[in-house]
C-alpha cells in the first residue's frame, strides 16, 4: 500500500502533570475513512488538537507524506494539507457566508488590491453545491440555523482542498437527509484521494462510512479494527472497557391515563394543526427533518414561544403556558437541545445548576441552606452517576455526557409529570447514552410522561413507546414501536402520508 | 490554589499598602487610613450597585449624573421642607426610578444598557443643570451634614454605611435566591429564561439597586461638602466600574462578587491618598490609576488562565488558551 498521508507515533501529551495521551499511533492512508472512538475524556480531541497543530505533543513523531514535521500552528497545518471540521463553529455570524468561507484568504483582483467579488460568490456557489446547501453566499451565517451553518463550516473546509479532513462530529446537527448527502461527499472526497479521520458518538454512522476503526481509552491506543469485520458490541465493550448490556432498555406498559393532550394547535407561524395524546408513563417519540416544527411543539408546550391557537390540556385541564415559569409550575420541564446555550449556566457550579430549576427544597427563610443543598446535589450525583471531582466545580469543566446529566437532574428536581427530551443524547459517548435510556426507562416507571424529540431514529425506535412523525409542522405519520421502520418514519418525515407505507 | 484564586485581588491590596507605606510613613496612621476609607465611600458604595449591573452583564453609565441630581434634590426638598426624612426619601426615591428606567428600556426595551445609561446619564445631568442654573445649592441643615461628617464611635458614618452596605450585598449574592439569581441571569440570560427565573425582573432590581446606591452615596457626597454640585459625580461612572473590574468582575457577567469591589475601590482610593502624600502632581494621577488598572488586569488575566490549565480537565481547560481554535467531543 501506498504511504500514509499522515502517520503519528507514540504521541504523548500531558498537561501540567496530567496525562492526556500516552503513546498513541493514528495513520490514515490516502482515501481512507479512519474513524476515530473513544468516550468523553478519552483523549480524541487532544489528539486531534496535536494532528490540528494547536498542541504540540510532548513525544512522539508526525509524518506527513513520510516526511517527519513539527506543526507549528494552526495555518502549518493547513499548509500541509490538514484541514478541521470543528464540531462548534468557527464561523463570524456578522459575516455572509462568502465571507467565512474565505476569511483571511480572499480572492484579489489583479493588483492585489480589491477583493475580487465575483470570484468570490463563485466560487462559493460551487461550494455550497457541493455541499448540498441551498442559501445565497451573501446571507449572513448569524441568520442560519445550526445544520446549515455545519454545512458551511464544510464548504469551508473542503475550499482548502486538503489531503487530510478531520471531521469531528460533523452530523450532530444534521438530520437524517443532511447526513447522507454528507456521506455523498466523503465518498467522493474519498475516491479523490482524500483521508479522513471521522469521529462522531453515532455506531450507526461509523459503520456505515468508515474503513477502520480506531478506539482510544484513557488517552491509550486500544485498538485498530477493520470496521467490516468489527460488529457494534465489539466496539463498545472497547471503549468502555466492561461489556454494556441493555444498551436500549425493555419498558414498560404505560398506564392507559391520558397525561397530556395537545388539539389542534398552531404556534411559531409554525405548527399547523398539531394533535395528540400522551400516556401517563409514556415515551412519546417525535422524529422530523429539521425544520419541521419539532423544536417549535417543545418551546410552545413549554412556555417560550405563544400558542396561536388550540389547547393543551394536562390531566384534563386546559391550561396555557404563558412562560417557562408558568409551565414548570404546571409540572412541565423541557430538556433543551442546546446544552450550552440554553441548558447550562457555565460559569456556575455543579451545585448551583443542579438547584436553579427549584430552589425552594434549600431555601429557609430567604436563606441558602447549605447543607441542605449538598444533599439534593449528592442524590443528584448519585442517581444520575455524575462524574466530577467536586461538585463546586464549575460545569464548563464537565465533558458533554456529565454535563447533559447536570441538566437532566436540574429538572428531575423540578418533579415534572410531562419532561419534554430534545436530542436528550446529542455530544453524549457511548456509557452516558446507556445511562440516560436507563434513567429514561425508570422515570417512565415512575409515571413520568416523556416526550422524545431526536433527530437519531434508532434512539427514536429503541426507546418509544410510540413515534409521532412530523413534516412542516403537522404531524404525518404515527407508529406503534413495534410497526416502526426508518423507512416509514422518513417516508412520512419527507411529507408522504402513513397509508403510503402501511 | 483555589483560595489563592480567590484572594487574588487581596493580595494586589496588600502589596499596594506595603508599597505605600515604604513610601511614606505618614500612610500607615489610623488617622490616614480613616481619611482614606471615608474618601473612598463614595465611590464604593456606587461601585458595589455598579457591580449588581455588571454581574447581570449590563452596565451603568448613569450613576455619576444620577448622584448630582440626587444631591440637588436633597438640597431642593430641604430647603423648601426642612424636613430631613422627606428630603432623603425623596433622593432615594429619585435614584431608584433612574435605574427603573435603566432596568426598564434594557429589558423590556430590547436596547443595550450602555446605549440606555448612555442616554440618561445625559437627561440626569441636563435636569440637574437647568434645576441649578448650574450653581451650587448650599444646605445649612446641621443634622443633615452629620451624614458626612459624623462619627459612631471614633468611626466617619460613611465608612459605616459602606461596610453595612457591602456586608449586606455579600450575603445577598451568596447565600439568598435573589443572589444566585443575578449570577444565573449573567452566566446564561437564556438557560436562566428557560429554568423558569424571571429574568427581566432580575435584571430591573439590579438596576433598581444602583440608582438606589447613587443615590445614597449622593447623600453621602452632598452632607459632606454642605452644597448640592451640579457638577457632582462627573466620571465618577468610571472610577466604579474601573473598582468593579480591578475586583475581578468579569464585565461578561455571570463571575465576581462584592468583595472584590470593595478591595478594587480601596486600591484606587489608596493610591490617590499616596500621590496625594508625596505631593505628586493631580494631574499626572490619572496616569498612574491608569497603569495601576491595566497592570491588574493583564495580570488577572495571565493568572486566570494558568489556573484553568491546571484543572482536572486539560483538553477542555485548554480550550480558551488555545483561542478561536476548538475542538470538541472527545
Amino acid at each position: 500500500m501506498s504511504v500514509a498521508l499522515l502517520d503519528l507515533r507514540g504521541i504523548q501529551k500531558s498537561f501540567l502533570g496530567v496525562q492526556a495521551l500516552a503513546g498513541v499511533d493514528l495513520h490514515v492512508r490516502a482515501g481512507e475513512v479512519l474513524a476515530v472512538l473513544g468516550e468523553n475524556g478519552a483523549g480524541k480531541s487532544t489528539l486531534m488538537k496535536v494532528i490540528a497543530g494547536v498542541h504540540q505533543p510532548d513525544h512522539g513523531e508526525i509524518r506527513v507524506d513520510g516526511k517527519p514535521v513539527t506543526i507549528k500552528n494552526t495555518q502549518h497545518a493547513q499548509a500541509l494539507g490538514i484541514s478541521i471540521i470543528h464540531q462548534e463553529f468557527n464561523l463570524i455570524p456578522h459575516l455572509s457566508v462568502a465571507e467565512n468561507i474565505f476569511l483571511g484568504r480572499e480572492p484579489m483582483k489583479p493588483g492585489r488590491l480589491l477583493i475580487d467579488w465575483k470570484k468570490m460568490m463563485e466560487e462559493t456557489r460551487a461550494l455550497l453545491k457541493k455541499v448540498g446547501l441551498s442559501v445565497h453566499p451573501k446571507r449572513l451565517v448569524g441568520s442560519l440555523n445550526v445544520a446549515e451553518q455545519q454545512l458551511v463550516e464544510i464548504a469551508k473546509s473542503l475550499s482548502f482542498q486538503p489531503k487530510v479532513i478531520i471531521m469531528d462530529e460533523p452530523t450532530a446537527a444534521l438530520n437524517d437527509e443532511e447526513t447522507h448527502n454528507l456521506f455523498a461527499i466523503i465518498q467522493e472526497l474519498k475516491e479523490a484521494g482524500t483521508g479522513i479521520i471521522y469521529i462522531s458518538h453515532r455506531l450507526e454512522e461509523i459503520f456505515h462510512i468508515s474503513d477502520h476503526i480506531m478506539i482510544l481509552r484513557d488517552g491509550t491506543f486500544v485498538d485498530r479494527l477493520r470496521t467490516d469485520a468489527a460488529n457494534k458490541d465489539q466496539v463498545v465493550a472497547l471503549m468502555v472497557g466492561r461489556e454494556l448490556t441493555d444498551y436500549y432498555p425493555v419498558l414498560a406498559e404505560p398506564s392507559d391515563q391520558v397525561q397530556m393532550e395537545v388539539r389542534n394547535l398552531f404556534a411559531g407561524g409554525r405548527l399547523h394543526q398539531v394533535s395528540f395524546r400522551v400516556h401517563k408513563g409514556e415515551i412519546l417519540g417525535i422524529a422530523g427533518l429539521m425544520g419541521a416544527g419539532r423544536s417549535e411543539l417543545a418551546k410552545a408546550l413549554f412556555g417560550v414561544i405563544p400558542v396561536e391557537g388550540g389547547d393543551i390540556l394536562l390531566n384534563g385541564t386546559k391550561m396555557m403556558p404563558k412562560s417557562p415559569k408558568h409551565a414548570i409550575r404546571q409540572g412541565i420541564a423541557m430538556v433543551s437541545d442546546d446544552r450550552k446555550g440554553e441548558g447550562l449556566v457555565l460559569s456556575m457550579s455543579i451545585e448551583e445548576n443542579l438547584t436553579l430549576a427549584n430552589l425552594d427544597p434549600v431555601i429557609h427563610f430567604g436563606w441558602i441552606n447549605q447543607s441542605k443543598q449538598k444533599e439534593v446535589v449528592s442524590r443528584n450525583m448519585e442517581r444520575l452517576k455524575i462524574k466530577a471531582a467536586s461538585s463546586e466545580l464549575p460545569v464548563q469543566f464537565l465533558s458533554g455526557g456529565n454535563q447533559q446529566k447536570v441538566v437532566l437532574g436540574k429538572w428531575l428536581e423540578t418533579r415534572p409529570q410531562v419532561l419534554i427530551l430534545h436530542e436528550p443524547t446529542r455530544g453524549v459517548d457511548v456509557g452516558a447514552k446507556a445511562e440516560i435510556y436507563q434513567l429514561m426507562k425508570e422515570l417512565a416507571e415512575q409515571g413520568v410522561t416523556i416526550l422524545l424529540l431526536s433527530s437519531e431514529l434508532p434512539e427514536l425506535m429503541g426507546m418509544s413507546h410510540r413515534i409521532l412523525v412530523m413534516h412542516e409542522g403537522r404531524i404525518t405519520g404515527e407508529f406503534d414501536r413495534k410497526e416502526a421502520t426508518q423507512e416509514k418514519i422518513m417516508h412520512c418525515a419527507t411529507g408522504g402520508d402513513q397509508s403510503g407505507v402501511a | 490554589m483555589a483560595w489563592l484564586n480567590k484572594y487574588r485581588t487581596l493580595f494586589v491590596l496588600i502589596l499596594i499598602v506595603g508599597i505605600a507605606s515604604f513610601l511614606n510613613e505618614a500612610f500607615l496612621t489610623p488617622d490616614n487610613l480613616l481619611i482614606v476609607a471615608r474618601q473612598v465611600s463614595v465611590t464604593a458604595i456606587v461601585a458595589a450597585g455598579m457591580t449588581l449591573v455588571i454581574l447581570v452583564a449590563g452596565i451603568d453609565l448613569s450613576v455619576g449624573s444620577v448622584l448630582a441630581l440626587c444631591g440637588v434634590v436633597v438640597a431642593g426638598v430641604l430647603g423648601s421642607t426642612g424636613n430631613v426624612v422627606a428630603a432623603i426619601a425623596a433622593s432615594l426615591g429619585v435614584g431608584a426610578l433612574f435605574g427603573l428606567v435603566n432596568g426598564f428600556l434594557t429589558t423590556k426595551g430590547g436596547m443595550p444598557s450602555f446605549i440606555v445609561t448612555l442616554a440618561t446619564m445625559a437627561i440626569a445631568r441636563a435636569i440637574t443643570l437647568v434645576f441649578t442654573n448650574g450653581n451650587p445649592e448650599v444646605i445649612r441643615d446641621a443634622s443633615f451634614r452629620e451624614i458626612g461628617g459624623g462619627y459612631i464611635a471614633g468611626i466617619p458614618i460613611p465608612v459605616i454605611v459602606m461596610f453595612v452596605i457591602f456586608a449586606v450585598l455579600y450575603l445577598m449574592l451568596k447565600h439568598t435566591r435573589f443572589g444566585r439569581y443575578i449570577y444565573s441571569v449573567g452566566g446564561n440570560e437564556t438557560a436562566s429564561r428557560l429554568t423558569g427565573i424571571n429574568t427581566d425582573r432580575i435584571i430591573m432590581a439590579a438596576f433598581v439597586l444602583s440608582g438606589l446606591f447613587a443615590a445614597l452615596a449622593s447623600l453621602i457626597y452632598t452632607a459632606r461638602l454642605s452644597s448640592a454640585q451640579p457638577t457632582a459625580g462627573t466620571g465618577l461612572e468610571l472610577d466604579a466600574i474601573a473598582a468593579v473590574i480591578l475586583g475581578g468582575t468579569s464585565l461578561a457577567g455571570g463571575q465576581g462578587g462584592v468583595v472584590g469591589t470593595l478591595i478594587g475601590a480601596f486600591i484606587m482610593g489608596i493610591l490617590d491618598n499616596i500621590l496625594n502624600l508625596m505631593d505628586v502632581n493631580p494631574y499626572y494621577q490619572g496616569v498612574v490609576k491608569g497603569i495601576v488598572i491595566i497592570l491588574a488586569v493583564y495580570a488577572d488575566n495571565k493568572f486566570t488562565s494558568l489556573l484553568r490549565a491546571r484543572r482536572k480537565h486539560p483538553p477542555v481547560a485548554q480550550e480558551k488558551a488555545a483561542g478561536g481554535e476548538t475542538v470538541k467531543g472527545a
